[in-house]
């Protein structure tokens, strides 16, 4: 391989290694912050993919047996037209709204309740998501699947070069998606989702509405998941239900956010990055370490090894204080003799 | 005004009055829609909800003695299925004992032989597991959801060993076709179905009879209602984990075992997808109470089947869900639970 073909290389993996990081914060804001346990994270990932792709995705073509109802090219509409490929962002916030809708359905059934409860929950709705698909094909061409979703200001570069625009775009969006949820999880608003984590009990009788604090992390970091895989649907611009099986789609993440360390943000994307590395690499070692089933293996083997023996993952949650200095306490006056 | 208020309470609180209620309309509910429905459908589904309980009662032991949910118990049925066809491809044909068509049934006895070991070998293993991961958590003290944070871990690395022994594909126990018994109002029976309801039925009644007689089913329903008590009453609370671990563990491989019969194959991730309706009907029952866990092993299944006749069969996992979400809605804590 020459040096042109290792450099595109090295884009298409980093770009994949930004969308992993955009759900490894998603998952760090519902488990790391407020230990919220999303086992579902393929249902997200599934929802801002389909929602951003059939948002943008020319309406089908019957010459090419496709047969599904919608497809909206929104990069053609007239009042959007400024100028710029303004689409884009709104098929990333379409992608992040659909699943606030759904993270407030589940979230106010469940959230409540014990904390498993959720994990059951998310599970039932990334397979159901995955059904909706794979049966509908009227909504977006069943195991088909979509293709021919457009690329984002792909009129700048020739299609060769597009994957290093791509990784501006990725680094761009993973750089602001991280800002975010850093300044959210530093403000007082993470405090408490961090009380929460710690005990749920000792927060409520703070006065802290638990209930409406985890709605709001179980949305953001839906949210924040949703926009990831629409970022992913641009990348790869195929999807079909089978992208989104739990392997690729929430064990490997999981796995990120846990080797990382949970609660720490910097610690989500360089899991990400780490883990999605050695994914990668490890298809081009001799023997059972290209194995796809060893990795999986391996993945599992990995998030209990972390559980055990390091459950605060490589870069371990900072221990937060208040920055300011407590003033110290004025001296107490001498009662009057 | 009072007065009313204190009966209305007395009610909802007594246990029985609120059974009673919910027989009564659920019966009454299910007989009004029983002259819409196919038979065979309500057959088929009364076998995978005979199914779904073997599992979803060792789900529940272990949710509510060990107070966590434990995500690998599709994985151990996996795990069940696999082993035994292992063991009926493996070492039994190797002694020579290959067979099919056994009595009125498809596969032969050798998986009759087979069934035992494999659930006896994954029962062992979760007990090895909990020694390995769980009983170190425990002492640590960690929370509900990292025990199931952790056994998710071993989900995904038991899915993985069934991938890299058997592969992905789909496989099946050796098997002859059989005649299909029929029945009246349409209803055709595969013979391994009859298998399945047998199976299902004697391990339920061995659960029913270790729970309510034996002196440890007595300690596991008095660990599971009060661990520091049954710890102070002098109950060795780890021995009763373990057997927890045993019990559920062979029940959900025994699961698995039926499931790969009913279904005339075996997936890799057969497990993970009756997760859904294993935790529906462990939650329908209410957490931690065998009967509920019964009981709502048939809604389910009962309830998924019958709507194949209006839906699309492959939404079967998304009935099952619906009915959770609608009995989260309702009643979170179960038919038979006595706390949310």
């Amino acid at each position: 391989m020459d040096i042109t073909g290792i450099a595109s290389y090295g884009a298409g993996f980093a770009i994949m290694a930004c969308i992993y990081a955009i759900f490894a914060l998603g998952l760090n804001v519902h488990w790391g912050f407020t230990g919220l346990f999303n086992i579902g994270i393929a249902g997200f990932f599934a929802l801002g993919a389909y929602t951003s792709a059939l948002l943008t995705t020319q309406p089908p073509d019957p010459a090419l047996f496709e047969d599904f109802a919608f497809g909206g090219n929104i990069a053609e509409y007239a009042p959007l037209d400024l100028g710029v490929d303004l689409w884009f962002a709104v098929a990333l916030a379409a992608a992040g709204a659909v699943c606030a809708v759904i993270a407030l359905l589940i979230g106010y059934v469940t959230l409540r309740l014990r904390d498993d409860y959720l994990a059951i929950a998310t599970l039932g709705i990334a397979e159901s998501v995955r059904l909706f698909f794979l049966n509908e094909k009227w909504a977006a061409n069943g195991s088909k699947g979509l293709y021919r979703i457009p690329k984002f200001l792909d009129e700048w570069v020739s299609p060769e070069h597009y994957d290093y625009l791509y990784l501006v775009v990725a680094l761009v969006a993973l750089a602001v998606l991280y800002l975010a949820v850093n300044r959210a999880a530093s403000s007082p608003w993470g405090r408490v989702l961090r009380a929460i984590r710690e005990d749920e009990v000792a927060a409520e009788a703070s006065g802290k509405d638990v209930f409406a604090f985890k709605m709001q992390a179980f949305v953001l970091g839906a949210v924040v998941m949703g926009i990831g895989g629409a970022l992913y649907a641009h990348h790869i611009r195929f999807l079909a239900p089978l992208t989104f099986d739990p392997l690729l789609a929430t064990f490997v993440i999981w796995a990120m956010l846990m080797i990382g360390g949970a609660g720490n943000n910097l610690g989500a994307v360089l899991g990400a990055f780490a883990v999605w590395g050695i994914w990668t690499g490890t298809q081009f070692l001799p023997g059972i370490f290209s194995d796809p089933d060893f990795r999986l293996f391996m993945i599992g083997v990995l998030i209990v090894a972390v559980i055990l023996i390091r459950p605060a993952g490589i870069l371990p949650e900072r221990r937060a204080f208040s920055r300011r200095r407590i003033p110290d306490r004025a001296p107490i006056a001498e009662p009057p003799p | 005004m009072t007065a009313l208020r204190t009966a209305i309470r007395r009610i909802s609180l007594s246990w029985t009055a609120w059974h009673t209620t919910a027989i009564i309309v659920f019966g009454a509910f299910a007989l009004g829609l029983l002259p819409f429905v196919k038979m065979g459908l309500v057959v088929n589904g009364a076998i995978l909800g005979a199914i779904i309980a073997v599992g979803a009662i060792g789900l529940t032991l272990i949710y509510g003695i060990l107070n966590f949910a434990n995500i690998a118990h599709g994985d151990y049925m996996t795990m069940g299925a696999y082993l035994t066809l292992f063991i009926v491809g493996g070492a039994l044909s190797a002694l020579g004992m290959e067979a099919q068509g056994f009595g009125p049934f498809t596969f032969g006895y050798p998986t009759l032989i087979a069934l035992p070991i494999a659930v006896a070998l994954v029962a062992a293993g979760a007990i090895a597991l909990d020694v390995a991961i769980y009983r170190r958590l425990r002492d640590r003290g960690v929370s509900a959801v990292v025990l199931a944070m952790a056994s998710l871990g071993v989900a995904i690395a038991l899915r993985g060993l069934v991938q890299i022994v058997w592969s992905g594909d789909a496989q099946h126990l050796p098997r002859q076709s059989k005649p299909v018994f029929h029945l009246p109002m349409d209803v055709r029976v595969p013979p391994d179905a009859i298998f399945v309801a047998l199976v299902a039925l004697a391990l339920v009644s061995a659960v029913y009879l270790t729970l309510t007689r034996a002196k440890m089913g007595k300690a596991m329903r008095a660990t599971a209602d009060n661990p520091q008590l049954a710890l102070v009453s002098g109950i060795d609370t780890q021995r009763v984990i373990w057997w927890t671990w045993g019990m559920g563990a062979a029940l959900a491989a025994t699961a698995g075992i039926l499931l790969a019969v009913f279904q005339a194959q075996m997936l890799p991730s057969m497990g993970w997808r009756f997760l859904i309706p294993l935790f529906a009907a462990a939650i329908l029952g209410g957490i931690g109470s065998p009967y509920g866990a019964l009981v709502g092993a048939f809604v389910i299944g009962v309830a998924s089947e019958v709507s194949t006749q209006w839906i699309n069969p492959s939404y079967k996992p998304a009935v099952a869900f619906g009915i959770l979400i609608v009995m989260l809605l309702a009643r979170p804590r179960g038919i038979f639970g006595s706390s949310g």
